[in-house]
């Protein structure tokens, strides 16, 4: 990679990398996996003359259970979110979401924060975090807070979080019953089009399902007439067909480019959410 | 040595290759990894429209930066260099290896910084600032021939690069042509199938991309080049004639190559400016392609569509076949540019007894990236055409496809068989193969797991091809460079063996079959053994490798070599045993005796008694070297058999391939293990053409897949686990009996995974899909529209 030149520090701490970020006067760029940063300097289409890096703060990485919750920290790698018995035993669908992305070099470098931060209308995450209503834990040298994904996540590469801030990490109750479905792009493995859902339900009734989709529109949003749909149905792969029928159908601006069509990514957006629903009842079943 | 040695006769042997242990642990030396004293880094300034007539060059802000040592625009390189050299004998307009006025695709070079520092000369390019009048572009080959919009090279009419190349039944040595018997055959047909297809370009992306360090020594006048080539030789000559030297002056090494799949045949603009620029400067100079240069500036492969006719009678018979050629070759003819869609041609009969053929073939510059070879060259668009007209033909007749072709097979008995279009077929059986992956596949209970799949509403498909292709490229009629190979064998003083060859393997594992060549000619064994290659200051002549031609042919003449050099030390040691040379036998680290093996003497003995001779036998002189150039009498005609099982989401479109079960005939196979490896890596590559790959531009010329994250490249996770076999067909045109296997995997594989697809969808009525097989493109088909 030939990028233009730029200073590079390397943050030992959480403090260090706010107290660099600060000081750096918004010329500072946090880096840490870098696999959608260094693209793009690669390319010298980004620029940045600054780079803090982040991806060996110790605490900033891990997965953790606290309290009926879930907790990946920001620095965590694809690969291990993908692998962690934690997620695998409470909430499946975040590392089989990972376990989609890219491949091994990439899912051993990214990082959950990364993917977050950046916000590719295309990336795999967003619609997990959607679909499991997560909050995003943001910190600045002087304050932190809390902002839901379903606010998070505002335009095309772009979201609420502010240039002194870093993302450190993600919480969320965990949803066994819950899948993610994917229409992959051949190329970059990112979504044409990617579902998660997640399904609440008690005796024998959905009481609230949350979709996210990823890939169809400038960034990842619920589908919420389809959630709206599937509340107070019973858990049937039938019912979440005839809900599955809604999605997509009440958005604009539907994403095209030479790896699929508007016309056909919007005729995808109902496939993968039943296909999503279908992963979410299938674990439904094994649970029960 | 001890007497107890017993070595295993190793050619035949599924033995891992000697090159993997330093390419798999990073021990390798690529062109990057060489650094020389006082380097200088070649930045190039890259035209960012299709075409364009150059109006300014603004390089003030680049001059002044620090580390810039020359800036040069592309009038600057013309007094330095020629236009660019071609071997093909057509019409060819002029080419800079820079652009002077006129950039003609996105890539084409405009300016040149040479910096100390790599990254300085990036800055220093990106500083240039080139100010353009655009001109209109045309990206479509068809569109292109109507001479509209625009005429790419004043000089070439409707931008017709080679207007009408005739060939096959009736055209003369001269070009006429009589259509006669070929108008005949299709008027006495009861079926004619015809189809426009069109074999899409794609991009070879080796993984290490090009690249290049000149060092020209002022006080010595000799130029040393190193580059990421297939064929240093070649480099050598056109380097020694674009710079003004003797080719005595010019050593031209090929390091560790990582990958070339043909695009590293051709010699660039990039290799003669950094030999002009390190002579004129007097500085070592290196350039590096980056992946984003490698989409756009390294040859494309294949581009052509193709109109087939296929006629034939009730009863399968083919009788006539027309193929209407039309090459997309980009905005300049490369070096070999020109020749690639030949082949396509000269092998239009496929492994067919058919017996009225017209082929012709009109090349068509567009504004894009120049063609040139890619894995196959040539031979995977003839089988392709063929093979889905072959396919279209046996639902027309409701056959099995396998009958259809069984039916039209050139026989057993009549090899050599010339076909139609001049090319003579040396050995087959196709009806072997073919009969071979049948059963391996299971050809009936597939049909029927299909059929039971369909019957569930699945949507699987079958497909079978069959190929022939050209290898062991020569003679020197049929290359416009040689089509020998050359080799040399040395015995050292210790016993061990040095051998050089003129082939320039780069993935291909000539280090190993090699040595396993001359570990059996000579008795010792593999590990005392070094090839050497890629360096013409150690190689002293050689042609290349393509064309799968290192084995049969650098094969072949490395074979005469050791032959030559075993003769003389069996004299030296019929002199040391006091036996008669003709009785001795070369064994097991021994030379003795036959059937006496307490008379030998070491191997070692005998070298080191070659070249301290006392006394010197009478009639010899020291030392154990020897040389041979091979020159075959002809090609040679690998072919086999291919057949796909592939399966289509039906609310998807997406394509999953499930089998695909392949049986080879190279000849006799010198080491099946790298043969398997050969033929993996021409499956990836020939189903990726299917499937996934397609380099494609916007209508103004602007490249769209220019990345990895838009172009895709198989991987292994895309594939199911190949089924191997194959048929041992030799070849009389070398005494190894070898084929070559380099680029066969690539035949096969396209026409039979798309042969799958449309069969997977014959419930919606297609008969043709043009590649790649998108999802989308798929899915209309399901859903009611059109591909």
């Amino acid at each position: 990679m030939i990028p233009t030149a730029f200073d590079y520090q390397r943050a030992t701490s959480l403090d260090d990398a706010l107290a660099k970020l600060s000081a750096s006067n918004g010329a500072g760029k946090l880096i840490a996996g870098g696999h959608s940063l260094v693209p793009l300097m690669k390319l010298r289409l980004s620029e940045p003359t600054m780079l803090i890096d982040i991806a060996r703060i110790p605490d900033l990485a891990g997965i953790r259970e606290q309290d009926g919750t879930l907790e990946i920290g920001a620095g965590t790698v694809h690969h291990d979110v993908a692998t962690s018995p934690v997620l695998r035993q409470h909430c499946p669908v975040v590392a089989d979401t990972a376990a989609t992305i890219g491949d091994p070099q990439v899912r051993n470098r990214g990082t959950l924060g990364g993917s977050l931060a950046h916000a590719d209308p295309a990336a795999d995450y967003p619609a997990v975090m959607l679909a499991l209503d997560a909050e995003i834990h943001l910190r600045s040298s002087t304050a932190a807070r809390v902002v839901l994904a379903r606010d998070f996540f505002q335009n095309v590469l772009t979201v609420d979080l502010a240039p002194d801030e870093i993302i450190t990490a993600v919480r969320f109750a965990p949803v066994r019953a819950a899948s993610y479905a994917k229409l992959y792009q051949r190329a970059s493995r990112f979504a044409i089009v990617g579902v998660a859902a997640a399904l609440d339900v008690s005796d024998g009734v959905i009481r609230s399902a949350r979709i996210g989709l990823t890939g169809a529109v400038s960034h990842a949003v619920r589908l919420t007439t389809v959630e709206a749909a599937l509340a107070g149905c019973e858990p049937t792969s039938r019912a979440c067909a005839e809900a599955a029928r809604l999605a997509g159908s009440d958005l604009e601006d539907i994403n095209g480019d030479i790896h699929a069509s508007e016309t056909y990514r919007r005729a995808m957006i109902p496939v993968f959410t039943r296909r999503a629903l279908d992963g979410a009842l299938a674990r439904l079943t094994v649970q029960s | 040595m001890a007497a107890s040695l017993v070595l295993p006769k190793l050619v035949g042997q599924r033995i891992k290759r000697r090159e993997d242990p330093r390419l798999i642990q990073g021990r390798a030396t690529y062109v990057d990894d060489i650094k020389v004293v006082g380097m200088q880094h070649l930045a190039f300034v890259r035209s960012d429209i299709a075409h364009g007539r150059i109006l300014s060059i603004d390089t003030s802000a680049a001059d002044a930066m620090d580390g810039v040592e020359a800036v040069f625009t592309g009038a600057q390189i013309a007094e330095l260099l020629a236009p660019m050299p071609i071997l093909t004998p057509f019409p060819s307009p002029d080419h800079r290896a820079v652009a002077v006025d006129i950039v003609r695709y996105v890539g084409e070079p405009v300016a040149v910084v040479v910096t100390a520092d790599r990254y300085v000369a990036r800055d220093a390019a990106d500083a240039i600032v080139v100010d353009y009048e655009q001109l209109p572009a045309v990206v479509d080959p068809e569109q292109a021939m109507t001479g509209t919009p625009v005429v790419i090279h004043a000089d070439f009419a409707d931008n017709l690069a080679l207007p009408f190349l005739p060939g096959g039944t009736g055209v003369a040595a001269d070009f006429t042509v009589d259509d006669t018997v070929v108008d005949q055959a299709f008027a006495d047909a009861e079926v004619v199938v015809s189809q426009r297809m069109v074999n899409q370009r794609l991009a070879p992306t080796p993984i290490e991309t090009r690249g290049v360090l000149a060092h020209f020594e002022p006080g010595k006048g000799t130029m040393t080049i190193w580059s990421s080539t297939q064929n240093p030789h070649t480099l050598r000559t056109f380097i020694a004639t674009m710079t003004g030297l003797g080719q005595d002056q010019v050593r031209a090494i090929a390091p560790e190559v990582g990958g070339a799949f043909g695009a590293k045949i051709n010699i660039y603009p990039e290799e003669y400016v950094a030999a002009a620029l390190s002579k004129r400067l007097g500085l070592p100079i290196k350039w590096i392609e980056d992946r984003s240069e490698a989409f756009v500036a390294t040859t494309h492969g294949r581009d052509i569509i193709g109109y087939v006719d296929i006629a034939a009678r009730r009863d399968g018979t083919v009788v006539g076949l027309k193929l209407r050629l039309i090459a997309d070759i980009g905005a300049y003819n490369m070096l070999l540019t020109a020749a690639i869609p030949t082949l396509t041609m000269q092998m239009a009969s496929a492994t067919y007894d058919i017996p009225a053929i017209r082929a012709t073939l009109t090349e068509v510059f567009t504004n894009k990236t120049p063609t040139a070879a890619y894995r196959g060259a040539g031979r995977p668009e003839a089988t392709y055409f063929v093979e889905r007209a072959m396919d279209m033909l046996a639902r027309e007749l409701e056959m099995d496809p396998a009958d259809l072709r069984r039916k039209n097979f050139i026989t057993p008995d009549q090899f050599p068989y010339t076909t139609q279009m001049g090319a003579v077929y040396d050995s087959g059986d196709y009806g072997k193969a073919l009969d071979l992956a049948l059963q391996n596949a299971g050809w009936a209970d597939l049909k029927k797991q299909r059929d039971a799949a369909r019957a569930k509403g699945r949507l699987v498909g079958l497909g079978l091809s069959m190929y022939v292709e050209v290898c062991g490229v020569g003679p020197s009629s049929s290359f416009p460079s040689g089509g020998w190979e050359y080799a040399q064998v040395t015995i050292e003083r210790d016993g061990r063996i040095s051998a050089t060859t003129g082939a320039s393997p780069h993935g291909q594992g000539n280090e190993t079959t090699f040595a396993q060549m001359l570990a059996d000619q000579f008795g010792v064994p593999l590990e005392h053994i070094t090839i050497h290659h890629g360096d013409t200051g150690v190689v002293k002549q050689g042609i290349g490798t393509f064309g799968s031609r290192s084995q049969a042919v650098g094969g072949t003449a490395l074979h005469l070599a050791g032959g030559k050099v075993k003769v003389k030390m069996a004299k030296f040691a019929a002199a040391l045993i006091e036996a008669h040379e003709d009785d001795l036998v070369f064994e097991d680290g021994m030379i003795s005796v036959k059937g006496s093996p307490e008379s030998g003497k070491s191997f070692a003995d005998v070298a080191k008694y070659a070249y301290v001779p006392v006394p010197l036998p009478k009639g010899l002189d020291p030392g154990l070297s020897e040389e041979a150039f091979f020159e075959p009498a002809n090609n040679t005609y690998p072919f086999g058999c291919h057949i796909s099982m592939l399966e289509i989401d039906r609310e998807t479109g997406e394509p999953t391939l499930l089998r695909l079960v392949a049986v080879d005939d190279a000849g006799h196979l010198i080491n099946p293990l790298i043969v398997d490896g050969q033929i993996h890596g021409g499956l990836a590559q020939g189903i990726g053409q299917a499937m996934i790959e397609e380099f494609r531009y916007s209508e103004d010329g602007q490249p769209v897949t220019g990345s990895f994250m838009d172009y895709a490249i198989p991987r292994a996770a895309d594939f199911p686990r190949f089924e191997l076999d194959n048929t041992v067909t030799p070849t009389p045109v070398n005494p190894l009996g070898a084929k070559g296997v380099g680029e066969a995997g690539t035949l096969g594989s396209t026409p039979c995974v798309v042969a799958a697809a449309v069969d997977a969808l014959s419930e919606f009525g297609v008969k043709h899909i043009d590649m790649m097989l998108r999802p989308e493109k798929l899915w209309r088909i399901i859903h009611g529209g059109q591909p």
